[in-house]
């Protein structure tokens, strides 16, 4: 997958989970926690919901590196490589 | 001959969850929505664990510990089960003190303790700001030495009655003492500060029969009246499978809802663990139970509004002995008006203390009937000063006691509310003694309770998925 659609797949993953939220003016260099109301609970939806899509298995002490959009991007871009796209 | 409670099923899962509390059915929901066959055995013939009710004469219906929850618990419902039941979750109008110290009643927020913390108890607001915002960034890696008993210190040295204000609901809610780590108490009290307390519309009985419905339609295999007797386990120290009704089923692996003492202790055996581990495991200290008395008034007789919950005591003074005390002094008492079970019209009360198994377990049958039903007495002559003339609205009266909920719910002396704070360390340190293994279920002080079992269920149910999903899938 391509950046750009691992940056679609997450935010479908926070509009599941925050679904009163608006995504739309995200800005993507800026902590999610600082944007919307998101807890710890739901950083480990986000893990376990990648893991169910792709089985990509994201261990605790990288849970730092999901802070941002851009930096979960990052973080994310080489795991994803060879996986398609389900967005 | 008896009914097969297994029938039709299968010999082998990926996962089987041994009791049906909270945590046990949410980890269900949640492994059998990331795509594994998941069994869920239940010994009793009720899914729900301590989240229980029962069914009395005239089709009165008594929650046994539906009080009250903080928000958090709507925002997991909606995640982890349904927005139907997400729905249902409404917040408790008033909560009542009445003590020899004050007499107050409160939305039991931080806007509203706030005030009465300045107005009532002339706290500095600066000091009653840095207490909530203490409270609210505490988290289970700060430091686990400081007691609570030093936090109240810190804050508001010698003023019992401001103790008694913020912790007297706490150590009702989940058992804990002035003793137990300040981040145990940190962490709850401002999961309800956040927003008040919340319960659930319908019912404990409507709550569970919409998880279970959500359960099948994810697949989970549901069984009741299915007592795992044992946990099998290879001689390499992984889970191999359950014995369950005298019948074996493999699996993957296992996700323990039963008391974690008794897990490591009665299902597993302390000659599959490292003996350092079950020295641990025994020392792990539980939290105490309790004693209710439920009451309720003839069909059709309204009761008037006295408050949601009523923290009623004689007691001078926030004391955790006299709390606990077969010699009653203090009491909860939650109010349950018809629209709890919108059209039932029916209205109950559910008067709670937390009690010592050890002053019920040994007494001889007949001093047990006769305490228990001093302990009605004397709680229908406390009610009298809230509900005049409670006697004679009285269609149904019963009690129970730590024994009562030690049988139903097989937890060890009873406990209410699981462990102190060591026993989620050995909970969570059970997959590293033997592969596969789990446990999820109330454990130390920030595990329990409604939202705290269901929370702790996800988390787990995340390393079980981890676990599940082998490294060489990893793309
Ligand atoms: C009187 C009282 C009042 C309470 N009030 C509140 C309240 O107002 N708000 C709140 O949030 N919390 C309250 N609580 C606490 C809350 O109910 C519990 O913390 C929570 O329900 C515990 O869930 P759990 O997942 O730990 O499992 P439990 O509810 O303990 O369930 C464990 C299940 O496992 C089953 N089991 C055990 N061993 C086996 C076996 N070998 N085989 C098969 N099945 C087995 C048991 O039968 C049981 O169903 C109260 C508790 C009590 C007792």
């Amino acid at each position: 997958m391509a950046p750009e659609q691992i940056r679609s797949v997450i935010l479908d993953i926070l509009a599941r989970i925050a679904p009163d939220e608006d995504l739309s003016e995200l800005d993507d260099s800026v902590p999610f926690r600082e944007q919307m109301e998101l807890d710890s609970m739901d950083f480990l939806d986000i893990v376990m919901e990648l893991r169910k899509l792709y089985r990509v298995q994201i261990p605790e002490e990288d849970y730092g590196e999901l802070v941002t959009m851009d930096s979960t991007v990052t973080y994310l871009t080489p795991l994803l490589k060879d996986a398609e796209s389900t967005v | 001959m008896a009914k097969d409670f297994l029938k039709d099923a299968k010999d082998e899962y990926d996962v089987i969850v041994i009791g049906s509390g909270l945590a046990g059915m949410t980890s269900a929901n949640i492994l059998a929505r990331q795509g594994y066959s998941v069994l869920l055995l239940e010994h009793h013939y009720q899914l729900g664990g301590m989240a229980t009710w029962f069914k009395r004469q005239n089709g009165h219906i008594f929650d046994i510990s539906l009080h009250g929850f903080p928000y958090g618990m709507l925002k997991s419902c909606r995640k982890y089960w349904t927005q139907e039941i997400a729905d249902s979750i409404v917040p408790l109008k008033g909560v009542r003190f009445k003590n020899p110290q004050f007499s107050l009643e409160t939305s039991f927020n931080r806007e509203d303790f706030t005030q009465l913390l300045i107005e009532k108890f002339g706290i500095e607001p600066e000091t009653v700001k840095r207490f909530f915002d203490t409270a609210r960034q505490m988290n289970f890696f700060d430091d686990q030495g400081k007691t609570t008993r030093e936090l109240f210190e810190e804050f508001f040295p010698g003023r019992d009655d401001v103790v008694r204000l913020l912790m007297e609901p706490i150590s009702y809610a989940n058992g804990s003492t002035l003793e137990d780590p300040a981040i145990t108490y940190g962490i709850v009290f401002s999961n309800f500060m956040q927003k008040g307390v919340y319960t659930f519309r319908g019912g404990t009985d409507r709550l569970v029969k919409l998880i279970k419905a959500e359960l099948e339609n994810n697949g989970v295999d549901v069984r009741i009246r299915t007592q795992v007797e044992k946990i099998e386990v290879s001689p390499d120290r992984s889970v191999t499978g359950v014995i369950v009704n005298g019948r074996r089923i493999g699996c993957k692996a296992i996700m323990s809802n039963s008391n974690i003492k008794g897990t490591i202790l009665n299902l597993v055996g302390e000659e599959h663990f490292d003996p350092e581990f079950v020295e641990e495991a025994k020392a792990v200290r539980l939290n105490n139970s309790s004693t209710q008395v439920y009451i309720a008034l003839k069909p059709g007789d309204e009761l008037e509004y006295c408050g949601d919950l009523l923290f009623h005591s004689e007691h001078n003074g926030f004391d955790i002995e006299a709390m606990l005390s077969k010699n009653v002094s203090s009491r909860t008492f939650s109010f349950y008006y018809p629209e709890t079970r919108p059209g039932s019209g029916r209205s109950l009360i559910v008067s709670s203390t937390n009690a010592n198994f050890s002053d019920w377990a040994d007494l001889p049958e007949e001093q047990y009937e006769a305490d228990k039903k001093h302990l009605i007495e004397t709680t229908l002559d406390c009610l009298e000063q809230y509900v005049p003339d409670i006697r004679e609205r009285v269609d149904h009266l019963e009690a129970s006691t730590p024994r009562t909920f030690q049988r139903y719910t097989q937890h060890l002396q009873g406990a209410s509310f699981g462990t102190k704070f060591e026993g989620l360390k050995v909970s969570k340190e059970l997959p590293d003694q033997i592969a596969g293994l789990y446990h999820a279920g109330s454990v130390g002080i920030i595990m329990s309770g409604w939202l705290g079992a269901v929370n702790y269920g996800v988390i787990v149910s995340n390393d079980v998925d981890k676990y599940l999903t082998p490294a060489a899938a990893r793309i």
